[in-house]
């Protein structure tokens, strides 16, 4: 990949890496998360 | 290349210990919970942080980026998270397996393992087991949460219930300790995941990193990207002396000379360390530096021919 074509791919990710994060914020995604995060995950510590 | 990269390479490589509990520290802030036996349940949970960590985890202050994003794929609202999957890439490309190198607990914790000094085994002859990872990432973390769902359309977190060690080692094990009504609840499914810990936590001693090689889906997603990360490395081919110490020193059985962006590189430095002529460093930046690189040689070659 030459020089001009990596920093191309690299801005274009950044661009699209932002912008679906705040496409997923925008329908609610990061409340899922918290909601998920705050409470203790039954799976992770092999409850069930 | 720049002195100041190769000087700030060495520094970083050389207290990498240093930075990884740093790390691992930040990620779990809230120690007093571990007396506690709660988790930590404010808002910053909202965010990922970058390395394996479990939001089960007393003192986690973040959430962990494969939990959620197997949280966000399993509920009934939605079946694949943009939230996680940007954040992903936006550190992919921002650092990409320079987080499994300097920021994962978990990959900090298998490194401290292999410290014990015992008989150490090479993975080279290993490397198929390498893809592993990439097919527990879509198959464990995506395919069976969003699509074996039940009657309302929720799906378990696969990866999370039936392989993450970390779970148990940052979860179940210190809650367990000062919780007993969470300790009177453990079953079979915690046995299973328990001994995935000890099998993890074994093959450590004897492998460097065996998880993060094999098994890891963060890190497979991270690799992903290591080809377009803005942090690189890079090989000053004038300075080389093809000794071969810096490939003998990878512990990830990387040849930094050939493939210095390689699937496989946690960015660890070791390398940079092993090299005598110092031509391995660090880079970060957009591109891969080499058109400047030429332009400075031709200058310089101008300037030569010139004063000639
Ligand atoms: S069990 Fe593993 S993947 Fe799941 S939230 Fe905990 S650390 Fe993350
Ligand atoms: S491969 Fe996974 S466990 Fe290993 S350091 Fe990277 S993110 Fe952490
Ligand atoms: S090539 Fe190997 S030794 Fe060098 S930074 Fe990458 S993983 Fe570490």
């Amino acid at each position: 990949m030459s020089c001009e074509k990596k920093a191309a791919a690299q801005i274009v990710l950044l661009m699209a890496g932002a912008a679906m994060l705040c496409f997923g914020v925008w329908r609610g995604e990061a409340a899922t998360v918290l909601s998920k995060a705050i409470k203790l995950c039954l799976e992770c510590v092999g409850i069930g | 290349m720049g002195k100041k990269f190769s000087g700030i390479s060495q520094t970083m490589s050389r207290f990498r210990g240093w930075i990884q509990a740093g790390a691992t520290l930040l990620t779990n802030l809230h120690l007093p919970n571990f007396l506690k036996g709660g988790l930590y349940q404010g808002a910053g949970k909202t965010v990922c942080v970058p390395g394996l960590n479990c939001y089960s985890c007393p003192a986690a202050f973040g959430a962990c980026p494969i939990g959620a994003f197997q949280a966000v794929v399993g509920s009934s609202k939605f079946s694949f998270s943009y939230y996680i999957t940007g954040f992903l890439i936006l550190l992919g490309v921002l650092l990409g397996r320079f987080i499994c190198g300097f920021l994962c607990p978990f990959g900090w914790f298998q490194e401290l393992l292999h410290k014990i000094p015992t008989k150490k085994l090479s993975t080279k002859r290993l490397k198929p087991l390498t893809y592993l990872k990439y097919a527990v990432l879509l198959v464990m973390v995506f395919l069976l949460p969003a699509f074996l769902v039940n009657d309302v359309g929720m799906g378990d977190p696969f990866f999370c219930k039936y392989l993450c060690p970390q779970g148990v080692l940052e979860g179940a094990i210190p809650l367990s300790l000062a919780n007993s009504g969470i300790r009177a609840a453990l079953g079979k499914l915690f046995t299973w995941k328990f001994s995935i810990l000890l099998s993890v936590i074994a093959l450590s001693v004897l492998f460097y990193r065996p998880f993060c090689k094999w098994l890891c889906p963060l890190g497979a997603f991270y690799a992903l990207f290591n080809r377009v990360s803005l942090f690189q490395m890079k090989v000053d081919k004038n300075k080389c002396i093809s000794c071969g110490k810096c490939a003998r020193a990878c512990k990830m059985d990387v040849d930094v000379t050939k493939t210095p962006n390689h699937t496989e590189c946690i960015r660890c430095g070791m390398c940079i360390r092993a090299c005598p002529t110092k031509a391995v460093c660090f880079r970060y930046g957009f591109g891969d530096g080499k058109d400047k690189a030429k332009a400075a040689e031709t200058l310089q070659t101008n300037n030569n021919n010139r004063e000639e």
